[in-house]
């Protein structure tokens, strides 16, 4: 399944947030959406994800979503939004129990996605017991769980230190190899994006306007830290990204 | 350079300055408070310098208190009381919870229902008693009915402000999630608004034995308001602080159980 997003611009109130934004997400590859704070980045996410109503222009799925996906758009949260009072696996059998899913099924498939997340031995803790990281791998399981077509993350990995934030990325892409997804995902941090992206879509301070969009051949399994060819792509990107970067730190807020 | 080598800079340890502002439970600090203020009313009233008159004797009270034992009449006061404050603090409690989700959820309930409850949040329940008996009668519908209006306005509000505070994230997730509107209450609102829920219960449930005595000072017969208006009315000191420390103790206990089911319901919290 295809997303198409269409001449899409949206206001709050007389704030214009984006602007004339089209883009296409091809089933199988991974989206970054980079820019400055502020340029409705993770708005934009929304719309795709149908959390929010642009006020022009639209989101098109392309084909059906692939059989037996639970919830084809299915968003992975900066802070994680894992219910407390529920363990790891009672927060993955939330998204399953509406769907009849129960008992032998739901253990199945709860057992399966814990192991691919290396969570296994966690089924019955609390979120409070658990690290960030450990909180995003659990966000990341119930995400796989629905058998997303698209998953759209938002800034999963800001709220992480630095090295939980390489690991993670390792997983996920370990993840991706394994069984390829389609993803959006959202981030500030162009080393994410360089490292998960198959194609990089820079935005404008706001409003937001598509500014570029590099294409990454390089595989993901492929890409290292400290990869020439990606340094060179990320360096590109930040000479994007830098004036728009300082005019919109500099920007008031109006609240 | 000897003359660096001797001058060696003073060192000493950093002052400690963090701490405090976290209180923690000391298991027997309640218990001595009582203890000391029944051990200086004791020993005032033996000693001469609390005269009879303000104060009985707190042994004098705990005799009172082995004879209603022992008559059985405790438990013919304490029975109807309890059911009293069982039945209508339950009406009023989950009436309240009902109406409180309902305003969190719905924009026209809110801005109906809001003004309402402000309304008649302070008006002071107990002069409405005449009312009631109107109502519901003399018998024991009119004390229901005082006891569960009493406690509906107070678990409104703290209701409604909980269901304000679930983390909105969390309800996107559950929208991102597909969940069906019902299964974002049940699973997320209400768990999410348990902790200010009962918090406000222990405000109402006081007030709940506030009024439950009030209620009982107008044509009951039996029940712990009867026995304290009748100790009253004739003076009786020891039966009246009998009385009085039948209610102190509930609302300990009431307090208490409250405290053991946030235990379990709200363990998960940080």
């Amino acid at each position: 399944m295809d997303i198409i997003v269409n001449s899409l611009s949206h206001c709050y109130g007389s704030t214009e947030v984006l602007r004339d934004i089209s883009l296409d997400i091809p089933a199988g590859r991974v989206v970054c959406l980079v820019g400055p704070s502020g340029c409705g980045k993770s708005t934009l996410l929304r719309f795709i994800g149908g959390l929010e109503c642009p006020s022009k222009g639209e989101v098109l799925q392309v084909g059906n979503p692939p059989k037996g996906s639970l919830n084809p758009l299915t968003f992975v949260f900066q802070d994680f939004a894992l219910l407390p009072w529920r363990t790891v696996q009672g927060n993955i059998s939330l998204v399953l129990e509406d769907h009849g899913i129960r008992g032998a099924a739901a253990r199945d498939i709860i057992g399966d996605t814990l192991a691919r997340t290396k969570l296994s031995d966690f089924a019955d803790a609390l979120p409070k017991q658990l690290s960030g990281g450990m909180k995003q791998r659990v966000a990341i399981a119930r995400a796989l769980a629905v058998k997303p077509a698209v998953m759209l993350l938002d800034e999963p990995l800001s709220a992480l230190d630095a090295q939980t934030r390489e690991l993670l990325m390792d997983d996920l892409v370990s993840l991706w190899t394994r069984q390829p997804f389609t993803a959006v995902y959202v981030t500030h941090n162009l080393a994410e994006a360089v490292r998960l992206g198959h194609k990089v879509v820079v935005l404008s301070r706001r409003p937001g306007r598509l500014r570029e969009i590099v294409e990454i051949d390089t595989p993901l399994a492929d890409r290292a830290a400290g990869d020439a060819e990606l340094e060179k792509v990320q360096k590109q990107l930040w000479n994007l990204m830098r004036d728009e970067a300082r005019a919109a730190d500099e920007e008031l807020v109006d609240v | 350079m000897s003359d660096v080598a001797t001058q060696v800079p003073a060192r000493r340890a950093v002052e400690y300055r963090g701490g405090g502002f976290a209180p923690s439970p000391r298991r027997w600090v309640g218990f001595m408070v009582f203890a000391v203020v029944i051990l200086l009313a004791e020993w005032g009233t033996r000693a001469g310098w609390i005269s009879p008159l303000t104060l009985p004797k707190p042994s004098d009270v705990l005799v009172t208190f082995q004879d209603l034992y022992a008559t059985g009449l405790l438990f013919k006061h304490l029975g109807p009381s309890l059911s009293r404050l069982f039945i209508g603090a339950l009406i009023g409690v989950s009436l309240g919870v009902t109406v409180g989700v309902l305003i969190g959820l719905f924009s026209y309930v809110r801005s109906g229902m809001v003004p309402v409850v402000a309304a008649i949040f302070p008006i002071p329940k107990i002069a409405l008693l005449p009312l009631f008996v109107i109502w519901f009668g003399i018998g024991e519908g009119s004390k229901y009915a005082l006891i569960a209006f009493g406690t509906f306005t107070p678990t409104v509000v703290a209701t409604y402000g909980a269901v304000d505070n679930v983390d909105r994230t969390l309800i996107r997730m559950g929208q991102s999630f597909g969940l069906p509107w019902l299964s974002i209450v049940r699973k997320i609102i209400l768990p999410g608004a348990m902790p200010g829920i009962l918090s406000g219960l222990r405000i109402s449930l006081a007030i709940a034995i506030i009024l439950l005595v009030a209620a009982e000072m107008l044509g009951a017969e039996h029940g712990i308001g009867a026995y304290i208006l009748e100790a009253g009315s004739l003076y009786d000191l020891e039966r009246l602080f009998a009385g009085v420390v039948i209610l102190s103790l509930l609302g300990v206990l009431v307090s208490a159980a409250i405290g053991l089911v946030e235990n379990r319901l709200l363990s998960w919290r940080v």
